[in-house]
């Protein structure tokens, strides 16, 4: 297992390096006009950047492409500095640190909620296939898959107001210290997100189920007289679990997205909300900041997903 | 060997390719017929956005500031907004608009998607590990936000809009098309080919791309859906399309949340259409993809249903309850 979580460390390093080259190539993308929009819309004076050559230094544009990269890369590896926000001229790593909480409670819970709704509802579609429960499963999943998750926010931020004057709080009190109140503001928004995710796993779940079903052990499981529970959950569900953590996988940088949209339609102080408003403002160091974090963050995600794996399958070997 | 050579050679009679696109069709609505109804909801969309200026009544920016925020009536079916610009019209020329980043989003995607896929599988080794780590590392980014931080540079429009979509999700699809070519690169017909002396841009024409084509066909429906919710997301963060031109995810964007209130159909219509529209097109890509796999075809889980004619120890299983679901 050591080697095995070592191997992975390693074959995560190109992947870095070249997402670390995508972030990197972003900044320097940004037309050479857009840096004098930058000075005719935005007042950088405050900061002294008010001429073109100190904003191309602040951004680093001056050097050599490879001097910028390595600088760059030098700075995050050595000392976790990303440079500072063009506006308030805080350190961007602290702007982000600042937001994360808030995204990352919001993800977890969506997830959460996902997989609460989407596993036992996909186990039952599949064990009692054709029956009404079944088809009432699967018209939730189609109908939740073509629902965009920003209208449903929006309609459930706007009726409820129209009609009882009662609006989502937005009040973030810390988890710790207030649970309850911290969870009221998050759990509608996680809802959200988490019924739109639940779709996608319930129907692999219910695929992976149909198709776990109908192996040899289990019809000799049920030649034995194994008890239905038991042939569903230790014969299938566990089985059939480890497409669908894959699938989660795959989902991460989705809900990633979907916090940004939610976080925006709540107002969530969170990354999202600090991307587009980076976006707006055109705080570059902020935008690659938070780019390279997402990316990293999915990696990261993905590899506890793939060292999961022999948690489920002991036929996995490392 | 030389049956397979003339059984998988890609260049059918068209006589024959002509009746077995009814036969498709004829089994579409017999066995598919959510499908069926898919299809009658793109054909519906690809309509409206061919014609919107003909079927809508005003331009899709007409301001006409003594009837703004109508409520929904005769004459005007969908309402009015704040300014007083009529929504049937704005949604008909939003389909118009949805219809061209769509197709034009997806079919870039499908084309990067297929030469990536396509010459990374073909050629292996070397080529294929480079192109797989650059892969790699482009999609370990959220896709919203690699769209977002992309805007962020070239700045919102349609052409940007297409641009960025395009080459987002042709990357991300070219692994679909890359684990197919993989397996059509072994057919017999490929190294006969080889061995004759057929040169590489023939044998990836003629005999590869023809033996891709059914994920790919899948590929294309799914991903039209994707970019259409993409897009609409975009405008609705107001990183889009930029207003006025109606994009139906700009309609919904938190500019005109404060109209909403007074005005429940502004919030309401525009996510009818994308939801109806989205539901088609995943209706017709997943009926398409049951047809043109034979893998997915029948069986469906009789066995199970026999199976369970055992006397019922339990009612359920788990304690799932799928009406609960529907509440969320």
């Amino acid at each position: 297992m050591g080697s095995y979580i070592l191997r992975r460390l390693l074959a995560l390093i190109p992947t870095l390096l070249i997402a670390s080259v995508i972030v990197f190539s972003v900044v320097r993308l940004v037309p050479g006009n857009v840096l004098d929009l930058m000075l005719s819309q935005n007042d950088y004076s405050s900061s002294s950047r008010d001429t073109r050559g100190a904003l191309e230094e602040a951004l680093g544009l001056d050097q050599p492409l490879y001097i910028q990269y390595l600088d760059w890369m030098g700075d995050i590896l050595l000392r976790g500095d990303m440079g500072n926000s063009l506006w308030r001229n805080t350190p961007v790593i602290e702007e982000i640190g600042a937001r994360l909480p808030v995204t990352l409670e919001l993800g977890i819970l969506s997830l959460l909620i996902a997989l609460a709704i989407a596993i036992p509802v996909g186990i039952y579609s599949a064990v009692r296939q054709e029956t009404m429960g079944d088809h009432i499963g699967r018209s939730f999943s189609i109908i939740a898959l073509a629902v965009p998750n920003f209208w449903l926010g929006t309609m459930v931020v706007i009726l409820p107001a129209m009609w009882w004057g009662w609006s989502p709080p937005n009040r973030i009190e810390p988890f710790f210290e207030a649970p309850l109140e911290n969870l009221k503001v998050f759990l509608l928004p996680s809802l959200i997100l988490g019924a739109s995710l639940s779709a996608v796993i319930m129907r692999m779940t219910r695929t992976m189920m149909l198709e776990v079903l109908r192996q040899d052990y289990v019809r000799t499981a049920w030649a034995k007289g194994v008890p239905e529970r038991t042939v569903v959950l230790r014969h299938g569900v566990k089985n059939a679990m480890i497409p669908v953590l894959t699938l989660v996988g795959v989902l991460v940088p989705i809900l990633f997205g979907g916090t940004v949209i939610i976080e925006q339609i709540f107002r969530l102080p969170g990354i999202g909300q600090l991307l587009l408003d980076s976006v707006n403002s055109r705080d570059y160091p902020i935008i690659t900041g938070i780019f390279l974090v997402s990316g990293v963050m999915v990696m990261t995600v993905n590899l506890l997903i793939d060292l999961c794996y022999g948690l489920l399958d002991p036929k996995m070997r490392y | 060997m030389h049956e397979a050579l003339v059984q998988n050679t890609p260049a059918a009679a068209p006589a024959r390719r002509r009746g077995k696109r009814f036969e498709f069709m004829g089994r579409l609505f017999r066995e598919r017929p959510l499908g069926a109804v898919g299809a009658m909801i793109c054909l519906l969309l690809l309509l409206t956005g061919v014609f919107a200026d003909v079927i809508a009544p005003a331009g899709y920016n007409a301001i006409n500031p003594i009837d703004r925020l109508q409520a929904p009536s005769a004459e005007y079916w969908f309402g009015t907004d704040q300014i007083g610009r009529d929504v049937f019209s704005r949604i008909v020329h939003g389909a118009q608009l949805s219809v061209i980043v769509a197709f034009a989003a997806t079919t870039l995607s499908i084309f990067i998607s297929v030469v990536i896929g396509v010459t990374s599988s073909y050629f292996g080794g070397r080529f294929d590990m480079y192109t797989q780590r650059l892969v790699d590392g482009w999609m370990c980014f959220p896709d919203l936000i690699l769209l977002i931080v992309a805007v962020s540079v070239l700045g919102p429009g349609i052409w940007q809009v297409i641009l960025i979509l395009g080459l987002l999700f042709g990357i991300a699809g070219s692994r679909i098309v890359r684990s197919a070519g993989l397996s059509a690169k072994e057919n017999v017909f490929v190294h006969a080919a080889r061995s004759m002396g057929a040169s590489t841009l023939r044998i990836l024409l003629r005999h590869i791309l023809p033996n891709v084509m059914a994920p790919i066909i899948v590929l294309y429906t799914t991903r039209l859906a994707a970019v259409i919710l993409a897009e609409s997301g975009l405008s609705f963060l107001g990183l889009g399309i930029p207003p006025p031109t109606p994009s139906w995810g700009g309609m919904l964007s938190l500019d005109g949340r404060s109209y909403m209130f007074q005005a429940p159909w502004l919030a309401i219509i525009p996510g009818v259409a994308l939801t109806l529209a989205v539901f088609g097109i995943n209706m017709f890509g997943d009926a398409l993809r049951d047809l043109l796999d034979p893998r997915m075809r029948g069986g469906g889980g009789r066995y199970v249903a026999q199976v369970r004619r055992k006397p019922k120890a339990e009612p359920a299983p788990v304690n799932a309850q799928p009406t609960s679901s529907t509440e969320v």
